[in-house]
């Protein structure tokens, strides 16, 4: 799958803010005042940023309004109507503890569930996909959940329970990674079902049926960079988890702190990199090309 | 609406036989003219005419190469569209309701209007039968010429999708599957017609003929023709002149 900038930024941007949003609603640091305003300052960057950045992927973005219309079906319009909703009661129980020094401890809940909700929505458009065998499992919901809620503690300055999240975030990312390299070839999807040619005999593309490209080989073909995953995965985990829990585990300062969230951030992009440009879509067999 | 409906009155869809398909691309030809010109935005094409050119179609003819266990290899065109599946992925996933099945016909359309050109539709389907259209950037896919197909002020005989209306070789077919009797329904059960990555599970309504068997010259190399019998070498053993120049030759 072609990796879009636009959608890398967005899905670990938000993650990492809705992450951070969810700490925050639980009471996880429980501050108030300035200090509460520049934590959901630092959160509503990093989700409404991811969100807008999101919508550079669209071809339409002025009629962006009309995905709030499916939830009933569409997992990417259910994404649509839990963010939003987490960003409004967010931002009243955010007021409260601003401005009033209260903490409305229900909306925080609130809050709290459709932050997670909105993450676990975001992974959902790509699970559902049986097109793209590697994404299609419950690791991968898993993994985007794992990886925003280490960010989320990260950011909320919850050291212990940083270190033990960026620890499940890596194995559920080895674990992913793991399962999708057999992805594809497990899913019983090949040239000879795509053609249903295979009980004459073994199928090979013999001619494409365009000399040019095309928006499906762009799209769904990306292959550049794959002979490098093995380096750029433990490039990935390096960055996102074990650097940064050596840094939290050091002594706690804040210069470590951001370095480790600098790290953690440059990590989880590459990793995001790989989701998109090592996954396989099945259009690419009629191709010849995986 | 992105729900798909539970049943709908008419399946209509295509048979295409790879048997008899000759990979001549008249109907990715007459696909892109008609769809250009009429329903929805047109099909565009970036730098037709420079090093790089590509494009918008909604139908495209692959080729295989098919290698038998024992045997010559067999090449097979393989024409490839909107399959207009009963469980379509496409539809499903998208968010403003632009993608949709029709319960009348089956047919499934884009409402380019509602259409903000996310992708994920194209992402859905298996087949690649969709595309996003480089310059009005909605999505583009096969209405299975719902333009021509009711149209009143086309001849009888024109109200076929183009790509059927074209081919040559008789190699496509439009009808209704869920009519038993229909000649799509027939032919797809005399001649086993096969759904595409059936364990994907969207139940395609679109059916490819398998190519049949093809003769097999190269297996029985002995028996060339009927009449091969009569045309054996009658003197085994040559006599007189012959006889007597290969008798002296051996002995030198």
């Amino acid at each position: 799958m072609h990796p879009a900038p636009s959608v890398i930024f967005f899905t670990v941007f938000s993650g990492i803010g809705f992450g951070l949003l969810a700490f925050l609603g639980l009471g996880y640091p429980g501050v108030t005042g300035w200090t509460a305003f520049a934590f959901f300052a630092i959160a509503y960057v990093c989700a409404v940023g991811g969100l807008m950045s999101s919508t550079f992927h669209l071809g339409r973005p002025e009629r962006a309004l009309k995905a709030f219309t499916q939830w009933r079906s569409s997992w990417l319009s259910r994404e649509g109507w839990c963010a939003v909703i987490a960003l409004l009661v967010m931002a009243v129980y955010g007021m409260g503890l601003v401005f009033f020094g209260e903490r409305w401890t229900i909306l925080g809940l609130i809050g709290a569930v459709f932050s997670v909700l909105t993450i676990f929505t975001t992974s959902m458009i790509y699970t559902q996909l049986k097109s793209v065998p590697r994404w299609n499992s419950t690791a991968t919901p898993a993994m985007f959940l794992s990886y925003a809620f280490a960010g989320g503690a990260l950011l909320a300055g919850q050291v212990t329970w940083a270190m033990g999240l960026l620890a499940i975030a890596a194995v559920v990312q080895v674990v992913l990674w793991a399962q999708g390299d057999g992805a594809l070839s497990g899913s019983g999807t090949s040239l000879a079902t795509a053609t249903g040619l295979g009980n004459i005999g073994s199928v090979r593309a013999f001619e494409p049926p365009h000399t040019g490209t095309n928006y499906l080989l762009k799209e769904f073909v990306y292959v550049v960079g794959r002979k490098h995953s093995q380096k750029l995965r433990i490039i990935a985990i390096a960055l996102m988890a074990v650097l940064p829990i050596a840094l939290l585990a050091v002594s706690f300062s804040h210069v470590l702190a951001l370095l480790a969230v600098i790290s953690h951030v440059a990590g989880a992009l590459v990793s995001r990199w790989l989701f998109f440009a090592e996954a396989e879509h099945v259009v690419g067999l009629y191709y010849g090309k995986r | 609406m992105t729900q798909l409906p539970q049943s709908t009155t008419k399946k209509l869809g295509l048979v295409i036989d790879l048997d008899t398909c000759v990979g001549c691309h008249a109907c990715v030809i007459s696909c892109k003219g008609w769809n250009t010109e009429n329903y929805g935005a047109p099909l565009s094409d970036m730098d037709a005419y420079g090093s790089d050119p590509s494009g918008s179609f909604l139908n495209r003819v692959h080729s295989f190469e098919v290698q038998p266990a024992q045997g010559e290899a067999q090449l097979i065109h393989f024409p490839k569209s909107c399959l207009h599946c009963e469980d379509a992925p496409c539809v499903t996933v998208c968010p403003t309701g632009a993608s949709y099945k029709r319960v009348e016909d089956g047919i499934v359309l884009v409402n380019e209007s509602d259409c903000i050109g996310c992708g994920l539709c194209a992402w859905a389907c298996p087949y690649g039968a969709r595309e996003m259209d480089a310059v009005e950037n909605v999505m583009k896919k096969c209405t299975l010429c719902v333009d021509r197909i009711y149209n009143e002020n086309l001849p009888e005989v024109d109200r076929e999708p183009a790509c059927v209306r074209t081919c040559p070789s008789g190699a496509r077919h439009f009808g209704d599957f869920a009519d038993p009797e229909s000649h799509v329904s027939k032919l797809t059960a005399e001649r086993g017609g096969m759904d595409l990555m059936p364990e994907q599970g969207t139940k395609p309504v679109n059916q490819y003929l398998p190519p049949r068997p093809k003769d097999t010259l190269s297996e029985g190399a002995g028996d060339i023709d009927v009449l091969a019998p009569y045309l054996e070498p009658v003197a085994q053993e040559a006599t007189g002149f012959l006889g007597w120049l290969d008798k002296t030759l051996e002995k030198l």
